[in-house]
């Protein structure tokens, strides 16, 4: 047993900590605690990583010789089509935000929920009925369009339950714009006394920049599907050229929504990243209020470079010219983030501790992820390199090297909050380190591959190809050996009874100052913020101590012994 | 085509060093960020690495003027990089005045070739050598890419209308052709090569086959066949309009509007005629849709634009 009991007086009908406030299957079906639903997401979200990881684990086992022997050409199809589709829609875009976001940003503007705690359950459902759809799509007989659905493939070429997985995707849609909504409102209305804007953690301020994306970019997708909905039903010509209709204005409804989606997966991780390297570093984020405003910069650019995805589609000479210029002011704002990060460092305490192995990774691999993106803004050399495996690389480097990377960083940072239990730190330095170079090794060479015009969804290629791709698979498999590590310690360290403290890192911030887990409502009482975010230099820090909480709140330690 | 374990494509266009030196442009201001990144970060995380449990490191003040710098650095390289690629890109997009034509359909999952001369050719594309050649590319189904990594160029090859890319091989030789925008089943399946031939081989091999008939001389015999003539007249007395010196110049529509006659044009308005009617005639054409494939309906534009 541990040893970290706090006795002090207990506070009156406070005691149950969120997790033990009340049990069984309906109590977690029903919650409209943001912690509860944070939790109900990151099973969810889990359980769709592993499908997509699935998927991807047989694609590169495919790709390991240049003829088809694992697979036949239509299952391949299939298997990259529901790579992305459950990567992207049921994981990459909710995992930080509703995962992350809806456990810790109420907690750290000092308010006791999200603004409307029943749209947050609904967002939920929303997901679930959303990728319920998906997966029976898949079931049933799997969808072969690729995750883009471009037009008139999708609509009139491909049988493969495309519908019903875009109903899955419409659906979806909502949960991100009810997220969206209430993260926006509660930053607005629900901040403690003392939490001003310029005090708010860069974790809120990239979640603010997320939330305006959402509401304003997700409508348009779902807008996008009713056409392809309406043309099919009723045959009206909007994008089939049978019908008179433009398959290329599919393509533009459709990245101007999904371009803005690589930001809402990539931003909220640019907040978790801050937050991290505050906490490892002793030091407040160098740059603050840049750091801030480049997540707005980027929200609002993200709107207007969607024609990037389309310089070999024939739009106009000067709208391709347009959208790279724009394209390559989104390189200011990002380059802002990563030079105070690593300004940040300067002078600092440096702690290398889990989180801090994935932070630092993340910073690597997201600074190749934006430095080929600028290969691919240049319109020249992006004629070349659209659509081939320097395209896949590129956005896996920010994908995966940026956004998981930066989720892993943030799960492993607030574990011990969220589960009230600490993991094995050295078997997780070993995942970090074996993530790390199982993803180089898996995508790196692919930038080779796409230089040499490798193009992407191809089920055979010619054999000059296939030392890259041999190298490629071996690199996935070091990287799915790393996952299945993180997913083996972490799930332990639920089944053992090693608690965590209140603040284990010795991190500022308002989550830091509650029990772990928290109680039920978060705070005994609406906290009073005196300080601006990371004021790690200014005065006491907090001694990773166990049993010791910070900030005059006083809540005493839970004490369960084991169910 | 190439050794085993190839780490850079073949230049084989004009285009391919221009392409190639932005990339390595690229390459190197790349490498020079991440480098100096990956420096700074390594350095920092050992040489301020933690000592004690309770050190405080001290404060530092945000600086406007850093702030400032390592943005309008990247700023600035950022557009040097730009105005370089769209320059590029202003070469490709338009093809020269002296550009040889062919012409290229796309379908689940072929490639066919037709060249003014007559002679076609499915998965396989003959052009000479250091001769500028403007490519005019249709699908008959879905959207397809027609992508050769050895000249650096792609362009997607999209229903319902044309594009067009151009190129100049300038090495004799054989060079992969790719399908590069998804398009079903056997997408990967959908390659060929392309075969840069020395300018007198390649007349020589144009003139080589039994085909015959010229792709306007096709044209002539479907315009025909189909009846167009009973309506488009020479005399300019018909219902529709003479069709002789259309292509090219500016028709005015019954909108008000006014618009130039060009493939895409004449493509609608064989397909869709209600669409775009010439101001002065009544909307009585029927269509053609579905009854025509792509390569007639080039031969007949061809025809078309042959009519001074």
């Amino acid at each position: 047993m541990t040893t970290d009991t706090a006795v002090t007086t207990p506070p009156p009908a406070r005691t149950e900590n969120y997790l033990r406030s009340s049990y069984g299957i309906k109590s977690w079906l029903l919650t409209l605690d943001h912690k509860r639903i944070g939790i109900l997401y990151l099973v969810m979200t889990t359980v769709f990583f592993v499908i997509g990881g699935v998927f991807a684990t047989l694609i590169r086992l495919e790709l390991l010789t240049p003829q088809a022997d694992v697979v036949e050409a239509s299952t391949y199809n299939k298997l990259f089509t529901m790579h992305g589709v459950a990567m992207i829609f049921f994981f990459l875009i909710p995992a930080v935000p509703a995962v992350l976001g809806n456990f810790i940003l109420p907690i750290q503007i000092g308010a006791r929920d999200v603004a409307f705690p029943k749209i947050n359950l609904l967002s939920w459902y929303c997901f679930m009925v959303g990728g319920t759809l998906a997966t029976v799509a898949i079931v049933m007989g799997g969808v072969d369009t690729g995750w883009t659905f471009y037009t008139p493939y999708s609509s009139t070429y491909s049988s493969f339950y495309v519908p019903l997985a875009l109903t899955g995707v419409f659906i979806n849609g909502f949960s991100s714009i009810l997220t969206g909504v209430n993260f926006l409102t509660t930053v607005h209305k629900m901040r403690a006394p003392g939490m001003t804007w310029f005090r708010l953690p860069l974790f809120i301020w990239a979640h603010y920049a997320t939330s305006i994306i959402m509401i304003l970019g997700t409508p348009v997708v779902a807008i996008t599907l009713l056409l392809v909905a309406l043309e099919n039903v009723f045959g009206i010509g909007i994008f089939n050229p049978d019908l008179g209709g433009d398959p290329i204005l599919f393509q533009h409804m459709f990245w101007f929504y999904s371009h803005p989606a690589v930001y809402i997966m990539i931003v909220p991780g640019f907040g978790v990243i801050s937050e991290v390297i505050a906490c490892f570093a002793r030091k407040r984020i160098y740059g603050y209020s840049f750091v801030a405003f480049s997540s707005l910069a980027i929200a609002f650019l993200g709107f207007l470079v969607w024609g990037h995805h389309m310089f070999t589609t024939g739009q106009s000479m000067y709208a391709s010219m347009v959208f790279s210029f724009l394209s390559f002011l989104i390189a200011v704002p990002t380059a802002v983030k990563i030079f105070n990060w690593t300004a940040t460092l300067y002078k600092s305490s440096v702690s290398m501790e889990c989180p801090m192995y994935y932070a630092m990774g993340f910073i690597g691999l997201f600074l190749i992820g934006g430095l080929t993106g600028l290969f691919l803004a240049t319109i020249a050399v992006d004629i070349h390199l659209h659509d081939t495996y320097f395209v896949v690389a590129h956005f896996h480097f920010v994908m995966v090297g940026g956004m998981v990377m930066a989720y892993l960083a943030g799960l492993h940072f607030w574990w011990p909050k969220i589960t009230g239990r600490t993991y094995s730190e050295g078997w997780a330095k070993v995942g970090a380190v074996l993530i790390f170079f199982g993803f180089n090794l898996t995508f790196l060479p692919q930038f080779v591959l796409g230089y040499l015009g490798m193009p992407r969804r191809y089920h055979v290629y010619p054999e000059e190809f296939q030392i890259l791709n041999v190298m490629s698979t071996a690199g996935a498999t070091i990287l799915a050996a790393g996952y299945a590590v993180v997913f083996v310690y972490l799930g332990l360290s639920l089944f053992m009874n090693r608690k965590a403290s209140p603040n284990p890192w010795g991190a500022k911030g308002l989550e830091w100052e509650i029990s772990s887990p928290p109680g039920l409502h978060n705070f005994p009482a609406t906290p009073i913020v005196t300080k601006e975010a990371y004021a790690y230099e200014k005065d006491d820090v907090t001694p990773a101590d166990p049993g010791v909480s910070d900030e005059g709140l006083q809540i005493p330690q839970e004490e369960h012994t084991e169910a | 085509m190439s050794d085993n374990f190839p780490l850079f494509p073949e230049q084989a266009s004009t285009f391919a060093w221009q392409v190639d030196y932005l990339y390595f442009l690229l390459l190197a201001l790349s490498a020079f960020f991440a480098v100096a990144i990956f420096f700074f970060l390594v350095l920092f995380s050992f040489k301020y690495r933690r000592r004690s449990e309770d050190e405080r490191p001290r404060p530092s003040e945000d600086s406007i003027a850093m702030e400032v710098t390592w943005s309008i650095i990247p700023l600035i390289l950022s557009l040097a990089v730009f105005a370089l690629g769209a320059g590029v890109f202003f070469r490709m997009y338009r093809a020269p005045e002296n550009a040889i034509d062919i012409y290229v359909v796309g379908k689940q999952w072929m490639w066919k070739v037709q060249h003014p001369e007559g002679k076609r050719e499915i998965n396989e594309l003959h052009v000479p050598v250091n001769q500028p050649v403007r490519l005019t590319l249709a699908s008959e189904d879905v959207i397809h890419a027609f992508s050769v990594p050895a000249f650096r160029i792609k362009r997607d090859v999209v229903p319902g209308r044309y594009n067009t890319m151009w190129f100049e091989a300038t090495k004799a030789g054989e060079y992969r052709l790719f399908c590069a925008e998804y398009c079903g089943t056997q997408h990967s399946g959908m390659t060929g090569r392309v075969v840069v031939m020395e300018q007198d081989e390649f007349q020589n091999w144009l003139s080589g086959g039994a085909s015959g008939e010229t792709m306007v001389e096709a044209g002539a015999r479907q315009f025909q066949q189909l009846g167009c003539e009973t309506c488009h007249k020479e005399s300019g007395q018909g219902r529709g309009p003479k069709l002789s010196g259309v292509y090219g110049h500016t028709v005015e529509l019954t909108t008000g509007q006014e618009v130039v006659a060009d493939e895409d044009y004449l493509r609608s308005s064989i397909l869709d005629p209600g669409s775009q009617v010439v101001v002065g005639y009544k909307p009585i054409m029927p269509t053609f849709q579905g009854q025509l494939s792509e390569e007639t309906l080039m031969q007949i534009i061809s025809y078309l634009q042959s009519l001074e």
